[in-house]
């Protein structure tokens, strides 16, 4: 999923204190799992925010709304009725979601409520650890299902820099090193051949370094 | 056992204290209450393992909740006791009871007073 952490709301009250009609707009996906902008996240952001400007003395309106998705057409012309009541949204989406509702809701300020932060894995209730950069050109086959991209700080390819020592990385002694972790599940798996096998050069034009990117698949569209 | 308690205090009972989420604290204050805390059985007593620590937490972060919005953290306490202590349950609402009265009013009681 799409790992966001909530905002401090001192940075949301700066930047929505100078309207009068807001909507707070959660999103029930990913942002919800990693509990920093579902319906429950809505709720505590508004109930602190209408506290706030209740005790500031400033008449301020804050509505609630949770939808499906915000990075779907379908689900964000939900609100099309209703989002002219608003004078500005803060947005509990990841980065995506905002951008989305930027796009459908030209003339309406949209503000993120969360830092869109990696896509990751819930590792535990509250700790959520990155698994994949979306590089365009998925390599875990050969990796032992463990990817050397996202979870190694250097993006190496074909076996750990020298600063590997005793399973950790050498940028952090608490950060597993992942070419160690490949090694042990490739050994796991009987498969240490594998790591004989020398990667060429990687496309990275999939990557970011290609600018942004899309997906077209013509087989699905109507 | 015939224990007063100060009648300022309205009791809301639940299950467990793990069932008191943070919302239902801000709400409360929303509605205008002056403080509000939980009393949960004691730490490692309870029925449900971890009821009274998720209990602890909530009310941490509504405390800080709470003072980022100038509302007051020390509005929101937690309590653990035995279900069978009575009397402590009474002394821990005379302490509350008295340090909301040190604290006055919730200030949004008083501003949506202002506002009405
Ligand atoms: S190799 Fe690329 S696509 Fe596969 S998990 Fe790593 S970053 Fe993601
Ligand atoms: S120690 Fe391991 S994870 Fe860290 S940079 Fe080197 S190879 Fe990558």
């Amino acid at each position: 999923m799409i790992v966001a952490d909530k905002k401090p709301i001192e940075e949301i009250i700066q930047q929505v204190e100078a309207y009068r009609n807001v909507l707070i707009l959660g999103c029930n996906e990913c942002v919800t799992v990693c509990e920093a902008g579902g319906k429950k996240e809505v709720g505590i952001l508004a109930s602190a925010l209408r506290m706030y400007f209740i005790n500031n003395g400033k008449d301020m309106r804050i509505d609630e709304i949770t939808l499906e998705r915000q990075c779907d057409h379908e689900y964000l012309e939900e609100i099309r009725d209703r989002i002219d009541k608003y004078d500005a949204v803060i947005s509990l989406a990841c980065g995506v979601g905002v951008q989305f509702m930027a796009e459908k809701y030209l003339s309406k300020p949209i503000y993120p409520g969360v830092n869109t932060c990696f896509l990751g894995v819930t590792d535990k209730r509250g700790l959520w650890t990155e698994r994949c950069q979306a590089c365009g050109q998925c390599i875990l086959a050969n990796t032992a299902g463990i990817c050397p991209i996202s979870r190694c700080a250097k993006r190496i390819l074909n076996g750990p820099c020298g600063g590997s020592s005793k399973g950790k990385c050498e940028i952090n002694k608490d950060l597993d090193c992942a070419w160690q972790l490949i090694v042990d599940r490739l050994k796991a798996l009987g498969r240490m051949d594998d790591y004989e096998k020398l990667f060429s050069i990687k496309d990275w034009s999939t990557d970011r370094a290609g600018g942004p990117r899309k997906v077209v698949r013509e087989d699905v569209q109507i | 056992m015939r224990l007063s308690y100060p009648s300022s205090i309205k009791i809301i009972r639940v299950p467990c204290t793990g069932k008191v989420d943070i919302l239902h604290i801000l709400r409360a204050f929303e509605k205008g209450a002056d403080g509000v805390y939980a009393v949960g059985c004691m730490e490692g007593d309870c029925h449900f393992n971890s009821g009274n620590f998720r209990a602890r937490k909530r009310m941490e972060q509504a405390r800080k909740l709470l003072n980022t919005v100038g509302v007051g953290g020390e509005r929101v306490q937690m309590f653990n006791l035995s279900s069978a202590d009575g009397p402590r349950f009474a002394e821990y609402a005379r302490e509350m009871d008295q340090r909301i009265r040190d604290l006055g009013p919730s200030p949004i009681k008083m501003a949506m007073k202002k506002a009405a």
